[in-house]
């Protein structure tokens, strides 16, 4: 039998290891985010199909207004639409806002890893301090979101006066003063969506901040909980990129 | 060494796991509700799938004796279906289309998803792979009763007063996007999809699971390429469902957006009723795109199990090794790419641009070079075996048969132009119940007769086996094969009565024809079903390895019990097809005998290998 044993230790996958030198866990957890990545990319594309089955704005970048007949909804440019700061009013400042949203989710991957990294030293102190810097980030980043919403819902002042003379302040579900009524279903739902998992992200990360803070990991002797927590955190932060670029800036 | 560490950790994670079992005490819910154990839930998936498969069955005949006898008083049906039976004695035709809808649906999702996926790579995965158990038992149940809970909202959605949904089990909208248009296109279709959402989750929940295990917990010497075919199968049904059925997550979840909350995603200018309605701006081709980039890759979901399961049966009753081992790993891997490439030939009609058309035409038609690989390959593995007629063996060839018939009339429907002509008649219709519905539902019962010894540790009758395996393979044919002519002539599908129709009149005979051989088809299944309860209860006792079969599951105690094997897991030292080998004292050599045992059967190659590691060991 002495003779199997020097096999197994010649090729990883022969067996009785685990190949990928990761738990289950990890690799459900990755196998997870692939499949959740297929949604993202189906509502990504949903999107890019749609916007290119609307007309584009052609006239010229400065004398850029809404589209307002309904002959010709025309798609907004974005910068056009998300230019609002709070306490701002008034004020053109495009993008601004959403880039802040953006570093502070970025900034929020950034204390996540330094949150693994501690665990990986077993320093519970620092994973309960990083752990609860990615929350606050996280909870930041829902509240901005909150705020670009209720922006977006409400409108711009001006509001958008239609070629029949009817006028309509904001975006809902059927109705959008920046232009096509889709544009704003698909901001909505996608945005929701990538905002409910950035939710249910931050409740992953107060679950496994209070095993963190009762010791659960330090007894176990491995923080592998904030590792798996943490994959997730990096790819809704990835996903926000993809969001980001096809929302806001192209 | 990193890969000792984690060896010693495996071992000691193992080691804990059955000492909480020593500690744990079951009860009945413990045990067989809410239970962690595979080989539970694979029987709690099975019953439910024949459970939905009763249903299923049983509405294909409410809609066979309307096609079959449009004239027929189906007033003895009013007991069961209520308003459903006008006054006049006739289907309702809405019901109708629920009915087809839900026929569908279930067959599609429950029976051959749930019931053929979730019971045999739950019960087989662990068994075949040498494992304790799934890798996430708790993941696992968790999946059958989130697969529960969708089935009983599709249970329910059958007993509203409007019915279940009505759109075709594809619910193109604008159809199924508008509440007002159809009655089943109301609350039914709600609870489709909210029943849908929770399957997918529950595919979810069961795929990761199943690739974790796959990946993880093989047992010493079990490599990749001394899986049974039935793992690989299972492996790459797993992989296809995590990917695509998200894709159909995304788009139920904007269909419910546009049905509930007014917006447009799959909604043009569009009248209903004379009113036009505010939506602008979507595309209902884009829901197409979104529902078969799923539904393609969900026709392999259904069908490789059933093949993988056959692999394993033909071989092990033919007392030959497979043909073409690594062929049928490459070809299964070939089909899982494929079917992700291939989804626009279900939309050749739809208004896609025609030279799209071509590239999916021909992007289809690659796919028959893998599956002709396999039918080859079971051909051969037949060729000069000593065949041993097991009912599973029966049904197992049966499949290959469905699969070659199906399969060339795939190679005629792949054509765009073609498709023109035959799209969504009888002839796609006869198609893909051949090649997908049969094929898998042969594998399927193929893998029951095979298995049940293992979960029940009693044997099934073999004279019913026979009797239920010609009746349904005759049976099918009789129902599928005229439906081509059928198809050819022009009946669209999901139509309610062709007596309209002048033109179709001489088929009336034929169409009597194929209702009553459904009937009797579906008639023989209960054949099974008694069998299937009374060796449960009342069959003989199953000897330990009752087929002389090599893979692992056959080397665990007659009912194994919670962590399968009582000892040690045993090792893996061959591949599981070493029938019939030269020299050998037996004409099989179970994975879990090491070379050094069998050296009068060793091929040189072997011999050398063992002497290289018994040179490593001194």
């Amino acid at each position: 039998m002495a003779s199997t044993i020097s096999v197994s230790n010649k090729n990883i996958w022969n067996g009785g290891v685990s190949p990928l030198k990761a738990s289950y866990g990890k690799l459900m957890m990755w196998f997870f985010l692939l499949s959740d990545a297929f949604t993202f990319s189906a509502l990504l594309i949903s999107y890019g199909m749609i916007r290119y089955m609307h007309p584009a704005y052609e006239g010229n970048y400065s004398e850029f207004t809404f589209a307002n007949d309904s002959s010709n909804l025309y798609w907004p440019i974005p910068e056009m639409v998300f230019d609002a700061f709070p306490f701002f009013h008034g004020v053109h400042l495009p993008l601004l806002f959403v880039g802040l949203m953006t570093f502070i989710l970025i900034l929020s991957s950034v204390t996540m890893v330094l949150g693994v990294e501690a665990g990986h030293r077993m320093d519970q102190k620092a994973v309960e301090k990083w752990m609860l810097w990615t929350i606050i980030g996280g909870f930041t980043f829902l509240g901005c979101q909150a705020w670009e919403w209720s922006h977006f819902i409400s409108g711009s002042d001006a509001g958008l006066t239609y070629v029949d003379g009817s006028f309509f302040q904001g975006a809902n579900l059927t109705q959008n003063q920046y232009g096509p009524p889709l544009f704003a279903d698909l901001f909505f739902f996608i945005t929701g969506f990538h905002g409910t998992h950035v939710f249910s992200g931050v409740i992953l990360n107060i679950i496994i901040f209070y095993n963190v803070v009762v010791g659960t990991y330090q007894r176990r002797g491995h923080y592998e909980m904030v590792e798996k927590v943490g994959l997730y955190w990096h790819f809704v932060d990835l996903v926000w990129v993809f969001v980001f670029t096809f929302f806001y800036l192209v | 060494m990193a890969s000792t560490a984690l060896e010693q950790d495996l071992t000691a994670s193992h080691d804990h796991d059955e000492h909480h079992d020593h500690e744990h005490v079951e009860n009945f819910f413990t045990k067989y509700v809410f239970s962690y154990d595979h080989k539970t839930i694979a029987k709690q998936f099975l019953l439910s799938g024949m459970f939905w498969a009763i249903i299923g069955g049983m509405l294909s005949l409410i809609f066979r004796l309307q096609l079959g006898f449009p004239d027929a008083n189906l007033e003895v049906l009013k007991p069961i279906l209520g308003d459903w039976i006008t006054a006049e004695g006739k289907l309702d035709t809405e019901f109708y289309l629920a009915a087809v809808t839900m026929h569908g649906t279930i067959m599609v999702f429950f029976v051959l998803t749930a019931g053929l996926s979730g019971t045999f790579s739950n019960f087989l995965i662990p068994l075949q792979i040498g494992a304790r158990d799934m890798a996430s038992g708790f993941m696992n149940m968790l999946s059958y009763w989130f697969f529960f809970i969708s089935g009983l909202i599709m249970f329910v959605s059958l007993f509203i007063e409007t019915g279940p949904a009505g759109g075709g089990w594809v619910i193109y909208p604008p159809l199924s996007a508008l509440p007002q248009a159809i009655s089943g296109s109301g609350l039914g279709m709600t609870l489709w999809l909210v029943s849908m959402a929770l399957f997918i989750v529950s595919s979810l929940l069961g795929g990761v699971n199943y690739i974790a295990t796959i990946i993880n917990m093989r047992t010493q010497g079990m490599s990749f390429a001394k899986l049974p075919l039935t793992i690989w199968a299972f492996f790459v049904t797993a992989i296809l469902g995590v990917l695509s059925f998200p894709v159909l997550f995304a788009a139920a979840l904007l269909l419910i957006f546009d049905r509930s909350f007014g917006t447009s995603f799959f909604l043009d200018e569009i009248y209903i009723a004379g009113e036009a309605l505010s939506n602008v701006g979507g595309s209902p081709i884009l829901f197409q795109h979104l529902f078969w980039f799923l539904g393609h890759p969900e026709v392999y979901i259904v069908l490789l199990p059933a093949l993988g399961i056959s692999s394993e049966i033909i071989a092990t009753n033919s007392r030959k090794p497979i043909f073409g081992y690594r062929a049928m790993i490459g070809s299964i891997l070939g089909i899982g790419f494929l079917s992700f490439i291939v989804w626009a030939h279900h939309m050749f009609v739809s208004g896609m641009n025609p030279f799209l058309g071509s590239i999916f035409m021909f992007l289809t038609l690659i796919i028959a070079v893998p599956s002709a690989i396999k039918a080859f390959n079971y051909i051969t593995t037949l060729w000069k075996g000593n065949i041993i007629f097991t009912p599973a063996m029966l049904f197992s060839i049966g499949l290959v048969s469905l699969f070659i018939s199906g399969g060339v009339t795939g190679i005629i429907l792949g054509n765009s132009a073609i498709d023109i002509q035959l799209h969504d008649t009888y002839f796609v219709v006869a198609h893909f119940h051949l090649v997908m519905g049969s094929a898998s539902f042969f594998g399927m019962m193929a893998g029951v007769y095979h298995w049940f010894p293992k979960m029940f540790g009693r044997m099934m009758n073999a004279k019913l086996g026979y009797i239920h395996f010609w009746l349904t393979f005759i049976g099918a044919y009789l129902v599928f094969f005229p439906m081509h002519y059928i198809g050819i002539a022009g009946f669209p599908r999901r139509y309610y009565s062709f007596t309209n129709f002048d033109a179709f009149s001489s088929y009336t005979d034929l169409n009597a024809f194929i209702s009553i051989a459904a009937i009797i088809t579906v008639g023989a299944q209960f054949i099974f079903l008694f069998n299937f309860l009374f060796s449960i209860f009342r069959g003989r006792y199953a000897p330990k390895n009752p087929w002389k079969s090599n893979t692992l599951e056959w080397t665990t105690p007659r009912l194994p019990g919670h962590g399968n094997w009582p000892g040690k897991i045993p090792s893996v030292y061959r591949w599981p097809y070493d029938y019939s080998k030269p020299g050998a004292e037996d004409d099989f050599i179970p994975q879990h005998i090491p070379l050094s045992e069998t050296k009068e059967s060793n091929l040189p190659g072997e011999n050398e290998m063992l002497k290289e590691l018994e040179k490593g060991a001194s």
